[in-house]
C-alpha cells in the first residue's frame, strides 16, 4: 500500500491503464480534429453583415387631392392642420397601427429662433397628426452633427415631441447598420436602424443657407441618415443629395420656412441671419418642395445642381408650378 | 440583539454617502445634471480646500463646505474616513471581500505597522509643495483620486459593456493608467488590508492630526478590560484600541464598541478609570527630511518645459480656465470635467503640459470638439481652475464685447483637399459655430493636370472671428491628421500667448 509519505508510484491498474488511454487517445483526436476544422487560408474569420436597403415609404398618388400645400400664417399648429386636411387628411398617409419615424433637422445645439433646427411646434404639430390617425409608435430621429442629447434638447423638439406622445430616437454608434443605397456615388453606407424598424417615415426639413450646396431643404436633410464619414460626401454634393433622394422615398415632406436662416448656414447663430417667412410648404415631390423653397433664399433652381440631376433621374419636377397645388393663408 | 446601535448607523451613513457618491458622478452630464452639486464630495474635502489655499491664498467658493468636515474632525476624530469618504469606504468592502475571516488572521490584519506613518510624510510633502506653488495634492488626494478613476475609467468601462451610452463610447488619452493604478490600490488591500487609508491617504492623515486632541473618542475602560483583544477584530484604522488608542488613526468605526464583551469601550468623554491614548506615531528626523525632500524637489520640478514657461501648442484648456500658472496652481485632476464634457474632448494630460500638469484637462480635437454654447465644465470645476463662466461671456454675446477664445485654427493647405487635392469640400465652413464664420473661402479657378480648368472654393481662416472650438479640426474628412488644426495661440487666458498685434 502507498502511503502518503512513500515516493513509489503507485501499481497501475488493468482498467485504470485503458481508461487513461482512451482519454489521451481522445484528446489527440480532438486536437487533430480542433486543427481540421478551423484551418484557414484567411487570418481573420470575417462575419458578412446583413445589408438593408431602404423600402419605399410612399403611398399611391391620389387624382382627388394636390400634391402640394402652401400655407402662409403664423399658427404653425393651424398651418400643419390645413396642410393636412388639404392633402387629404393625415388618414390618405398613416394607416392604423403604422409605425412612423420623422425625420426633422435637429442638426445643431441651436435655440429654434436662430432657425438652425425645425420648428419644434412644427414637430410637434405632426407627431399629434400622426397620433390621431391611430399610428402604433411615432418616433423622431436624426443623426447631429454637434452632440445629439443638446441639440434635440436645446432645439425644443425634445420637449415638443414628448408632448405630444411621441418618443425621441437617439442614434448611438450601435444604432448603424450597413445599407445599400444604390447611387451613383454613395452604395453602402451605415444608416440610423430605425429606418428599416417604420411603416412611414415623414421628412420634416427646414429651409437654410449652405455655402456648398447653396440650399439645405427637403433632399439634403437625407444626410442627416448616414452614420459614418459624411462629411466626404461634401466632395461630389450634388450626385450625393440626389442619391440619397433616391435612395429614400418618404411618406410625406412638410418643409419648415416659418423662420429662414438666409446667412451663414447651415449653423447660423446669429438672429440677423434669420428672415421671418411664415410659410410651411407640404407634398409629396420633394423636387418640387425645394425648387418653390429656393425663393427664400433668393436662388434660382440653376444655381442648385441637384434640383436638375433628381428631376433627370425621375424623382420630381423642379417647375412646381406645373403640379397641382394650393396657396392659402390661415 | 439591538438594531440601533452606532456601529448600524455608522454603516447606514457609509451606504448612504457611498451611493450618493456614485449617484452624483453618474448624473455628471449635460442630461442629468441640472442644478445638482455635483461636486459635492471635492468641495468637502479638508484637503483640497487647504493645499489649494496654500498655492493661492484663497478658499474658493464651495470649499468653504469643507469647513465642516474640519470643525467636526476636531470635534468628533476621524469619523471622515469610514463614515463619508467613498474611497475609504469602497476600501473597506474590498478588504473585507478580499482578507480570510479567521480570527487569528483578522487580529494580524487590523494591528498597527510602523509604515501607517507613511501617509504623515506624504501628507507633509504635498504641503510643503503646495506651500512653495506646486499643487500635487489630486495625485493622492482620495477625493480626487476616486473622482478621477470612476470618470475616465470606471464609467467609460460601464458605458463600453452598454449599461448606458452617451451616444458614443468615451474613450481616454492614456486612461487605461489610471485604471490600471485604480485597480493596484484596491488590490493592494489583499496584502495590507484598507492599504490606502492606513498607509497612503494624505487626507486621512490630515484628519488624523486634526483630531489628535477630539474631545469625544473611542474609550476603554481599564478595570472592566480582560485583554481579550476581540476590540481589534473589526477594526478600521488599525488603531490599537486593545491597548492605549491611537486617535490619529481611529476611524471611530464604532466596531470595538460591539465587539467588546466586557462593556468596556464606549464613545465620548473620558471616564474614571479610561485609558490613556498614544498621540500621533512620528519620527521628527523622518518628518524634516522630507519638508527637505519637498524644497529640494521643487525646484526641480519647476524646471522642466510646461505650458506655463512656454506655450505648448498642444496644451489648450477648457474654456473659462485661467492662465497657465495660476491654473496648475489650481487643478487637483479630479477629472469632473472630462466626466462632464458631451463631446469627449476634455482628455488627460500626460505630460504635455510638464510633470506638474498630469492628469491635468487638456483638449484633443481629434477625439471631440469644444460646443459652441455649452459652458458644464466651468460649472463642475470645485477649485476654479476652470472659472464659471456663462453661454453670453463664452460666445461674447451681451456685454461681452469678444467671445472666449481657447485657442487659433491654422489650415495644413498641404492636407487641404480643395488647396492641394482640387477636390470640393469646406466640411470646416459648414460647421463653424460662429456668425459670421470664422472660416471663409475664395473662390479660385484652378487649373488641373490635364490641362481642364475648374472652381475650387479655398478656406481661409479669420483669426479675429476664430475661438478655437475645434469643430473644424474634429470633422475635418482628412482625419487622421486633419488638414486644419488648433493650437493654443490666442487664448484669451493668456496675455502672452499672442501673434496679432491688434488683439
Amino acid at each position: 500500500m502507498s502511503s502518503k509519505h512513500s515516493k513509489k508510484e503507485p501499481d497501475i491498474t488493468r482498467r485504470k491503464f485503458l481508461s487513461r488511454s482512451a482519454a489521451t487517445c481522445a484528446l489527440a483526436a480532438g486536437t487533430g480534429l480542433w486543427g481540421y476544422l478551423s484551418y484557414s487560408e484567411d487570418p481573420v474569420r470575417r462575419k458578412s453583415d446583413k445589408i438593408y436597403t431602404f423600402k419605399n415609404f410612399q403611398v399611391p398618388e391620389s387624382k382627388d387631392h394636390p400634391s402640394m400645400v402652401i400655407i402662409h400664417g403664423r399658427d404653425v399648429k393651424k398651418m400643419a392642420d390645413t396642410a393636412m386636411k388639404k392633402l387629404g387628411g393625415m388618414s390618405r398617409f398613416i394607416s392604423p397601427g403604422d409605425r412612423v419615424l420623422i425625420k426633422p433637422n435637429i442638426g445643431w445645439d441651436r435655440q429654434p429662433e436662430q432657425a438652425a433646427n425645425t420648428n419644434p411646434d412644427l414637430v410637434g404639430a405632426i407627431v399629434d397628426l400622426c397620433r390621431m390617425a391611430k399610428a402604433s409608435e411615432v418616433g423622431v430621429t436624426d443623426v447631429s452633427i454637434n452632440d445629439p442629447y443638446r441639440s434635440f434638447a436645446r432645439s425644443g423638439i425634445e420637449e415638443a415631441v414628448e408632448k405630444s406622445g411621441g418618443k425621441i430616437r437617439f442614434t448611438t454608434q450601435n444604432d448603424f447598420v450597413l445599407t445599400d443605397l444604390r447611387g451613383k456615388v454613395l452604395q453602402v453606407w451605415p444608416v440610423s436602424r430605425f429606418y428599416h424598424e417604420v411603416d412611414k417615415v415623414i421628412n420634416v426639413p427646414i429651409v437654410k443657407h449652405h455655402s456648398l450646396s447653396k440650399c439645405t431643404i427637403a433632399m439634403k436633410n437625407w444626410y442627416g441618415v448616414l452614420g459614418g464619414q459624411r462629411n466626404r460626401l461634401h466632395q461630389d454634393i450634388n450626385t450625393s443629395i440626389t442619391d440619397l433622394a433616391a435612395a429614400i422615398k418618404p411618406t410625406l415632406t412638410v418643409v419648415d420656412a416659418t423662420r429662414v436662416l438666409v446667412r451663414n448656414g447651415p449653423t447660423g447663430g446669429n438672429l440677423s441671419d434669420v428672415s421671418i417667412e411664415n410659410t410651411i410648404v407640404a407634398g409629396l415631390d420633394e423636387i418640387a418642395l425645394d425648387s418653390y423653397s429656393l425663393r427664400f433664399l433668393d436662388l434660382m433652381v440653376e444655381d442648385v445642381p441637384f434640383l436638375t440631376m433628381g428631376a433627370k433621374r425621375g424623382l420630381g419636377v423642379t417647375d412646381w408650378k406645373s403640379l397641382d397645388y394650393i396657396e392659402l393663408k390661415v | 440583539m439591538k438594531f440601533i446601535t452606532l456601529q448600524n448607523i455608522r454603516r447606514i451613513y457609509s451606504v448612504f454617502f457611498f451611493t450618493l457618491f456614485v449617484i452624483l458622478i453618474g448624473i455628471t452630464d449635460f442630461r442629468n445634471m441640472k442644478g445638482y452639486e455635483v461636486s459635492l464630495f471635492l468641495e468637502l474635502d479638508p484637503l483640497v480646500a487647504i493645499s489649494s489655499f496654500l498655492t493661492s491664498w484663497t478658499l474658493y467658493k464651495g470649499l468653504t463646505l469643507s469647513l465642516i468636515i474640519i470643525i467636526t474632525t476636531l470635534i468628533f476624530g476621524r469619523y471622515f474616513c469610514s463614515w463619508i469618504c467613498p474611497m475609504g469606504i469602497l476600501n473597506q468592502w474590498i478588504s473585507h471581500f478580499m482578507n480570510r475571516k479567521r480570527p487569528v488572521d483578522d487580529y494580524r490584519i487590523n494591528a498597527y505597522r510602523q509604515i501607517f506613518r507613511f501617509k504623515y510624510y506624504l501628507l507633509t510633502l504635498l504641503l510643503v509643495l503646495a506651500a512653495f506653488g506646486s499643487l500635487q495634492t489630486g495625485l493622492f488626494d482620495p477625493i480626487s483620486f476616486i473622482t478621477r478613476s470612476f470618470s475616465v475609467s470606471l464609467y467609460p468601462a460601464l458605458n463600453y459593456s452598454a449599461v448606458t451610452l452617451y451616444v458614443k463610447q468615451p474613450l481616454f488619452y492614456g486612461g487605461v493608467l489610471i485604471a490600471v493604478v485604480f485597480i493596484a490600490v484596491l488590490f493592494a488591500n489583499r496584502f495590507i488590508s484598507r492599504f490606502w487609508c492606513r498607509v497612503l491617504c494624505p487626507l486621512g492623515a490630515l484628519l488624523g492630526v486634526l483630531s489628535s486632541q477630539s474631545l469625544l473618542r473611542i474609550r476603554r475602560d481599564i478595570e472592566k478590560c480582560t485583554d481579550c483583544q476581540k476590540c481589534l477584530r473589526y477594526c478600521h484604522g488599525a488603531c490599537d484600541p486593545h491597548t492605549e488608542l491611537r486617535v490619529s488613526e481611529c476611524h471611530v468605526c464604532m466596531n470595538c464598541i460591539e465587539d467588546c464583551p466586557e462593556d468596556a469601550i464606549h464613545y465620548g468623554m473620558a471616564r474614571d478609570n479610561s485609558s490613556v491614548h498614544t498621540p500621533v506615531d512620528l519620527n521628527r528626523r523622518r518628518l524634516i527630511e522630507t519638508a527637505v525632500a519637498g524644497i529640494v524637489l521643487l525646484p526641480m520640478m519647476k524646471s522642466v518645459v510646461t505650458a506655463a514657461t512656454d506655450p505648448q501648442h498642444r496644451v489648450i484648456r477648457p474654456p473659462g480656465s485661467i492662465a497657465e500658472s495660476e491654473f496648475l496652481r489650481r487643478c487637483i485632476k479630479c477629472g469632473e470635467c472630462m466626466r462632464v464634457c458631451p463631446t469627449n474632448v476634455i482628455q488627460p494630460a500626460l505630460l504635455e503640459s510638464g510633470f506638474e500638469g498630469l492628469w491635468t484637462p487638456f483638449l484633443m480635437n481629434k477625439i471631440g470638439y469644444c460646443e459652441y454654447t455649452c459652458v458644464l465644465c466651468s460649472q463642475v470645476c470645485p477649485t476654479g481652475a476652470i472659472k464659471p463662466i456663462s453661454v453670453e461671456k463664452k460666445i461674447g454675446k451681451g456685454p461681452f464685447q469678444k467671445p472666449l477664445k481657447i485657442g487659433t485654427a491654422f489650415y495644413d493647405t498641404g492636407r487641404c483637399l480643395p488647396w492641394s487635392m482640387h477636390t470640393e469640400c469646406i466640411v470646416c465652413e459648414e460647421v463653424c459655430p460662429v456668425s459670421p464664420k470664422a472660416v471663409w473661402f475664395k473662390t479660385i479657378e484652378m487649373e488641373l493636370r490635364d490641362g481642364k480648368r475648374k472652381l475650387l472654393k479655398l478656406p481661409h481662416i479669420e483669426p479675429e472671428l476664430c475661438i478655437g472650438c475645434g469643430i473644424c479640426e474634429n470633422k475635418c474628412p482628412v482625419h487622421d491628421r486633419p488638414a486644419i488644426r488648433v493650437s493654443s495661440i490666442g487664448e484669451t487666458r493668456s496675455s502672452t500667448n499672442r501673434m496679432i498685434l491688434s488683439n
